[in-house]
C-alpha cells in the first residue's frame, strides 16, 4: 500500500520521511520539497506526475541515492541512504537500484550486451557467469538477437528496452524510472509500458516512475502529484481542483 | 582486467585524436632514444675511462707533441707502474666520410696499459712482428668487412701518401661501451717514414698503483715538466674524456633542454587529449556513477586510458628509436659507441608512463568529482 501521510507503517520498502530540498539559484532559494513523505510497499508500481519543476526527477534522484537531501530521511528496506557516505551509497545504487532513462544513456561504444553487462562488471560474477545474465535480461526485454548491436543499429524503443535489460540485470530492489516513455513514439511507449507492467506482474519488481504521460500513468498501481512541494494522490488532487 | 575492453572501446571512440596523441608521444619518445644514444655516445669515453690511468699532454694544446724521452722519465716516477704513448694519425680510408681513428702506439706497452681489449696472443704477436701491422676494432672491422691478413691503404693527412698496413689482429671490448673503432699500429713505422715531427709522441698514458694516487701523480709529472721546452698537463682519463666531449658543447645540458621542452609540449598535448575526452563524456560518466561505479573507479577508467595511450605511444618511439640504434653508427665513425641501453630504454618507458600520470590526473579527477545529477543534466 501506498501512502503519503508519513505515519508508521510496516512492511514499507521505502520510507521517505519529512523530506526538503532547498535549491539556490543566483541569490534565489528554491524549496523544490517540503517535508515529503511517502512510504511504498514491494512489488507496487507507483507513478508520480505533475508539471515541469515541480520537483518530480528530483525526487526521483533522492530516491535513487543520485542526489542529498537538504534535510530528511530516505530508508530502503531498512536502510538509510541519507547518511551513507558517497562510497557505500555507489556500492548500495549498484546493489538495489535500477534505473530507466527517458534518453535512454546507452554507452554507444558499447554493443547492447555490453552496455547490459556493464552493472555487472562492479559484481565479483565470473564472466560466463555475467554472460548468462546479460543473455537472461536481452532474452527477457526481447532482444536476445540484438546482442551485438551498437545503439546507433537500434530503434528508440529497442534502445529502451537495453536500457530496462541494464536496469534489471543485477535483479535490483527497485526501477526508477524517468519518463522511460518520453521519447517514443506511442506504439513503442505501449510496448515499454507493457514490459514494465510485466516486470512488476511477472516479477514482483517494485517500480516508481516519473511521467507526464496520463495513459503511462494508467498503469501504475498509485499515481501521485508532486504539488508545491508535496505529494498529493491523484483522488485528492481531482477534488481540491 | 575485466575493465579493459571498455577502456580499449573508449579509446578508439576517437581513432583520429587517439592515433594522433599516440603518434605525437611516439615521435617524442623516439627523439628521446637518439638524444640519449648521442649523448652516450659522447660520454662513452668518459663512463669507460680507466680511473688508474692519467692522460699527459702538451699543455699548450693535445694537437702539439711531447718528446719520445718523456717515456722513460714517465715511467721512473712514483706510484707509475707503466706509461705507454700514442700519436693521432688522421689517415682517410678510400673517401672521408670513412671516418676511424687511427693511433701509431708503443707495441711494447700499449696492450697491457689498456688490457680492457681483448686480442689473442697469437694475432698480438704476429702484430708485433710487421712493422707494418695493424690492429683493428671489431666495429671498424665489420663495418669495412676487413679481416686478418688484408692489406689496407690508408691515405695520410697530416703525413702525405699512401700507407699500407697489414691487418694482424682484431680488439674486442670486454664491457659494453668500450671503444671497438679504433686502429692501431707501430709507432716506429711512422717514426721511420714521415719528413717532420720525429722523435715526438702525441700523448702518454700512465698507469698508476692506486687510483687514490691520481691528484698527487698528475701534480707531480706537471712540476716535473715545468719550465720546459714541452710543459704537461695531466688529468685522469675521465677527465680527459670529460674534456674532449665538451669541446663539442655541453651536451647533457641541450639535451635535458630539449628534453625538458619534449616533456612539456608532451603533458600539453596529451593532457588535452585526456580532457576533452572527458568533456564529450560527462554524461556518460554520470551515467556509469548511476549504476554505481564508484568515484575512484571512475577515476581509474580516465586514468588508465591516458596511461594506455602513453605507454603505446612510448613504446612505439623507443622502441623505433632502438631499432634505429641497431643498425649501428650513422654519422660513418663519429660516434662509434651508439647504442641505447635497456636502462635508457627503461627510462623512456618510464618518463611515457609519467606522462600518462600527469596528464591524465586532471581530467580523471574531474571525472572522479562529476556530480550525478549535473552530468545527467548535461544529457
Amino acid at each position: 500500500m501506498v501512502s503519503i501521510d508519513g505515519k508508521q507503517h510496516s512492511g514499507s520498502l521505502i520510507r521517505v520521511r519529512n523530506l526538503n530540498k532547498i535549491y539556490h539559484r543566483g541569490g534565489e532559494t528554491i524549496e523544490v520539497l517540503q517535508g515529503l513523505n511517502l512510504d511504498v510497499e514491494r512489488g507496487e508500481f507507483v507513478a508520480f506526475m505533475g508539471p515541469s519543476g515541480s520537483g518530480k526527477t528530483t525526487l526521483l534522484n533522492l530516491l535513487g541515492g543520485l542526489d542529498i537531501p537538504t534535510s530528511g530521511t530516505v530508508s530502503v528496506d531498512g536502510d538509510e541512504i541519507t547518511s551513507m557516505s558517497g562510497r557505500n551509497l555507489a556500492a548500495w545504487r549498484a546493489r538495489h537500484v535500477g534505473f530507466i532513462f527517458q534518453m535512454y544513456n546507452l554507452i554507444p561504444v558499447l554493443t547492447a550486451f555490453g552496455n547490459v553487462e556493464l552493472p555487472l562488471l562492479l559484481t565479483k560474477l565470473s564472466k560466463a557467469q555475467r554472460r548468462q545474465h546479460v543473455e537472461t535480461a536481452l532474452a527477457l526485454v526481447g532482444l536476445g538477437d540484438r546482442m551485438k548491436h551498437y545503439p546507433r543499429q537500434l530503434s528508440g524503443g529497442q534502445e529502451q528496452r537495453v536500457a530496462i535489460a541494464r536496469a534489471i540485470v543485477t535483479d535490483p530492489t527497485f526501477l526508477l524510472c524517468d519518463e522511460p516513455t518520453g521519447d517514443l513514439d506511442r506504439k513503442a511507449a505501449e510496448e515499454i509500458l507493457d514490459l514494465l507492467t510485466q516486470l512488476e506482474s511477472d516479477h514482483g519488481k517494485t517500480i516508481l516512475m516519473v511521467t507526464h504521460d496520463p495513459l503511462a500513468a494508467e498503469r501504475a498501481d498509485m499515481v501521485l502529484h508532486l504539488d508545491k512541494g508535496v505529494l498529493v494522490e491523484a483522488a485528492d488532487e481531482a477534488a481540491a481542483s | 582486467m575485466k575493465y579493459l575492453p571498455f577502456i580499449f572501446r573508449n579509446l578508439f571512440r576517437k581513432k583520429t585524436r587517439t592515433i594522433l596523441t599516440i603518434g605525437s608521444i611516439a615521435v617524442a619518445l623516439f627523439l628521446f632514444g637518439l638524444l640519449v644514444t648521442i649523448e652516450t655516445a659522447l660520454n662513452a669515453g668518459v663512463d669507460v675511462a680507466g680511473v688508474d690511468r692519467l692522460i699527459v699532454r702538451n699543455k699548450i694544446s693535445l694537437i702539439m707533441p711531447l718528446p719520445l724521452s718523456y717515456q722513460e722519465r714517465l715511467s721512473q716516477m712514483d706510484h707509475v707502474s707503466e706509461a705507454t704513448f700514442a700519436t693521432w694519425f688522421g689517415a682517410i680510408y678510400q673517401e672521408p666520410r670513412n671516418f676511424f681513428p687511427q693511433f701509431a702506439v708503443d707495441t711494447e706497452t700499449y696492450r697491457s696499459v689498456y688490457a680492457e681489449f681483448q686480442i689473442s696472443d697469437d694475432e698480438w704477436q704476429g702484430f708485433v712482428a710487421d712493422q707494418e701491422g695493424a690492429v683493428v676494432g671489431r666495429v671498424t672491422a665489420d663495418r669495412f668487412g676487413w679481416g686478418v691478413g688484408d692489406r689496407i691503404p690508408l691515405q695520410g693527412t697530416i703525413w702525405s701518401g699512401t700507407w699500407e698496413f697489414n691487418i694482424r689482429a682484431i680488439y674486442d671490448g670486454s664491457r659494453a661501451g668500450d671503444d671497438e673503432s679504433q686502429f692501431w699500429f707501430h709507432w716506429k713505422y711512422l717514426e721511420e717514414r714521415r719528413p717532420f715531427g720525429k722523435g715526438t709522441v702525441g700523448w702518454y698514458t700512465v698507469k698508476i698503483d692506486d687510483p687514490d694516487h691520481a691528484v698527487a701523480v698528475s701534480r707531480a709529472v706537471d712540476e716535473r715538466f715545468a719550465n720546459s721546452a714541452y710543459e704537461t698537463s695531466t688529468e685522469t682519463e675521465q677527465a680527459f674524456a670529460a674534456g674532449f666531449a665538451k669541446q663539442i658543447g655541453n651536451i647533457r645540458m641541450l639535451i635535458l633542454s630539449i628534453g625538458a621542452v619534449v616533456l612539456f609540449t608532451l603533458l600539453l598535448v596529451t593532457g588535452n587529449a585526456m580532457a576533452m575526452a572527458v568533456r564529450e563524456r560527462v554524461p556518460e560518466l554520470g551515467v556509469l556513477k548511476t549504476l554505481g561505479f564508484g568515484d575512484r573507479t571512475v577515476l581509474f577508467l580516465v586514468l588508465a586510458e591516458s596511461l594506455v595511450i602513453a605507454l603505446v605511444g612510448g613504446t612505439v618511439g623507443v622502441g623505433l628509436a632502438k631499432l634505429f640504434t641497431m643498425g649501428g653508427d650513422p654519422t660513418g665513425g663519429m660516434l662509434p659507441v651508439f647504442h641505447l641501453s635497456t636502462g635508457d630504454v627503461a627510462f623512456g618507458i618510464a618518463i611515457a608512463l609519467f606522462v600518462g600520470i600527469a596528464a591524465g590526473s586532471i581530467p580523471a579527477l574531474m571525472a572522479m568529482n562529476l556530480r550525478i545529477v549535473d552530468a545527467l543534466r548535461r544529457v
